[in-house]
């Protein structure tokens, strides 16, 4: 209980804070809208059209590829607290998932997935 | 029920105010420790009555009033409301992670014992996991909700270059989990009290050195700074995700930088560098490895470890901005095969030497 | 978990759940579900499962909902396009909405007495939940499900890379 209740003062606390920082901006500047501080800022040039457009797929890789390894990682968690109790036979238990993972790493190195160019 | 209220809201407000000192702080130690490392003066112009206190004015005050008061214009054909969200959630979990890590011991007055620890979780290292991992969207949300190109592929460089490294990261901490076998901050800085052969202080950084350069790359990767700092390379994409913020967001934006800063030092400091303890300290005073032993009264030994802490966390802070001054920035694609195919192989090969180490030693 | 806090915890993940599906822009309805499963872990963390509410927010809020906004961007979807639904597949959703809500309701209303009631203590014993009980059932007990995990992931990395590949020519 005591634990839960600093966590929420903390969050309180941290949430007003940003809460109040982020509108002392709209209290205390100026507001003098015009059409050219609306633009998007293209060093200059006229702002060619609305930024929102496809873009690499790579991106898209990597995203689904961190979560594949995030899980392997949080599996590690509960491990790296309980191995010394679980002894070897964690140990080897953990290697062996370990390795399959480790063909996977090794074949989207091998297929080029983790190549920018 | 009430008293132990006030005592959680006042060491909130004791971490976050640590935070943020030390965030503006380390404005001027960038501006004035660049100016130093390029043989330049640096901010020196605003000055009270002729006083600039060393650049001090300049950015303590100067700088602040002028984000405040500038207008904070929001492009056209934007979510209004998710331009407004991204420089808060970007701040937001750098604060509470922060919070969680302990700036010292048990403070006694009186009955009460204290735990110096905004936060008090036994999980305190999942809780800094999870907080980061939620600092992706104030990238993410920045870029996209600000209708510019150079925004928003700041937004996605930034974003998926934070994921890439958050695997580095988790692995170092499970090397530290491992060692001290606690999913407690405090419980580690503790363990971290003993001497290795009665005179080197027993520091996760003498146990775990591997885990100790992962940490220290990956949360420089994490909190964008240089050699990392693709997401914001302004010769290329002006200034990557916060192009379109100014006022006082922009300032958020700029907070954050400083703040993870802070919170990947207080990281170090925790796992690697003993936390609050200060070498030979116990907590009835100095007790030196050559038998020399020094009393000293409850409330001194805890400001010492609170100093200790604060002074190493700065000693982190400082060379955090000495990286970003001398390394140049990487290319993405040398960035993506460094996380991925050094970090990420080496944080695992480091967990399982350590666990066949400790498994022998165990027997 | 008392039941104020439970209600604190409840009605904005409803709230929230909601969002996800009324709101337009699929940007917002993403971060709504981002909220929700934070006051789910929120939720976990009450019952003690410290560990679960961590991966909750590590797994789901952190890198799943992220994948989630990549292809949203990748996509360029702006708005939903605003097109009324067919009357038949109105009421084919108003119909199995109704059985769902009804067959979860019947469910609940069945394994309610089984339970202890709201805020009771030991309701659950005293380490379940906690980090090391967790680690201790599934590398003991439940060894073979953890080690068919890694097989799935296996999959799934085959998966993507294959798919990916298909998307970039």
């Amino acid at each position: 209980m005591e634990q839960a209740l600093s966590v929420l003062v903390t969050f309180v606390l941290a949430a007003g804070l940003v809460g109040v920082m982020v509108n002392l901006g709209r209290l205390l500047g100026p507001r003098r809208e015009t059409p050219a501080k609306g633009d998007a800022f293209e060093c200059g040039n006229p702002a060619s059209g609305p930024a929102w457009g496809r873009f690499s797929v790579k991106f898209y890789m990597t995203a689904i590829l961190f979560i594949i390894f995030d899980v392997e990682v949080v599996f590690m968690y509960p491990w790296g607290v309980l191995y010394r109790r679980l002894g070897w036979f964690g140990f080897i238990e953990m290697m062996v998932f370990l390795a399959i993972l480790a063909i996977g790493l090794l074949y989207v190195w091998r297929k080029g997935a983790l190549e920018w160019d | 029920m009430g008293i132990e209220l006030l005592v959680a809201a006042v060491k909130a407000l004791i971490a976050i105010g640590m935070l943020l000192n030390l965030a503006g702080i380390l404005g001027w130690v960038e501006r004035k420790g660049s100016a130093l490392i390029q043989d330049r003066i640096g901010a020196n112009r605003a000055a009270i009555l002729g006083f600039a206190g060393a650049g001090l004015v300049n950015t303590l005050l100067a700088d602040p009033i002028k984000f405040v008061t500038k207008e904070d214009v929001i492009p056209r054909g934007v979510d209004r409301l998710l331009h407004t969200l991204a420089p808060c959630v970007n701040l937001l979990p750098v604060i509470v992670a922060f919070a969680a890590v302990p700036f010292g011991d048990r403070l006694r007055i009186g009955e009460r014992a204290i735990n110096l620890q905004a936060v008090e979780l036994n999980v305190g290292v999942l809780f800094i996991l999870a907080m980061t991992s939620m600092g992706v969207y104030g990238v993410v949300l920045g870029g996209w909700a600000s209708n510019n190109r150079l925004s928003l592929l700041g937004g996605i460089r930034g974003s998926a270059q934070m994921i890439s490294y958050e695997l580095a990261m988790g692995l170092s901490i499970v090397a530290v989990v491992m060692t001290f076998g606690s999913l407690d901050l405090q419980e580690i800085v503790r363990a971290q009290g003993h001497n290795i052969a009665g005179w080197l202080p027993g520091w996760g950084i003498f146990y775990q050195p591997v885990a100790f350069a992962l940490l220290l790359i990956a949360g420089i990767a994490e909190s964008k700074r240089a050699p990392f700092d693709l997401p914001e390379g302004e010769s290329e994409i002006v200034a990557g995700y916060f192009t379109e913020y100014s006022g006082i967001k922009y300032l958020m934006f700029f907070m954050t930088d400083f703040a993870e800063i802070a919170l990947v030092s207080a990281l170090l400091t925790t796992f690697f560098f003993g936390g609050w303890q200060v070498p030979y300290l116990t907590s009835q005073g100095f007790a030196f490895p050559w038998g020399t032993t020094v009393e000293l009264p409850h409330l001194l030994v805890v400001l010492l470890q609170v100093g200790s802490y604060m002074v190493k966390v700065f000693v982190f802070c400082w060379f955090q901005v000495l990286v970003r001054w001398t390394m140049p920035r990487l290319r993405y694609d040398q960035l993506m095969w460094f996380g991925w195919k050094v970090l990420l192989p080496v944080g695992i090969a480091n967990l399982l030497v350590t666990a066949a180490v400790f498994l022998l030693l165990q027997g | 978990m008392s039941p104020l806090v439970f209600f604190l915890l409840a009605i904005p993940m409803v709230l929230f759940s909601l969002g996800v599906v009324l709101a337009r822009s699929p940007v917002r309805s993403a971060l709504s579900l981002v909220v929700a499963l934070f006051l789910l872990a929120a939720m976990f963390f009450q019952l003690d499962a410290h560990m679960i509410a961590a991966l909750q927010v590590i797994v789901y809020a952190g890198a799943i909902m992220v994948l989630f906004l990549f292809v949203i961007m990748l996509l360029n979807l702006q708005q939903e396009p605003v097109e009324a639904a067919r009357p038949a597949q109105r009421a084919i959703a108003v119909a199995f909405s109704v059985l769902f809500v009804l067959s979860v309701g019947l469910a609940a209303l069945r394994g309610l007495p089984a339970l202890p009631g709201p805020g009771v203590e030991g309701a659950v014993a005293g380490a379940f939940g906690s980090t090391e009980a967790l680690a201790e059932r599934l590398f003991t007990r439940h060894l073979f499900a953890f080690e068919v995990t890694s097989v799935l992931l296996l999959v799934a990395i085959v998966g993507a890379v294959v798919v990916a590949r298909r998307l970039g020519k």
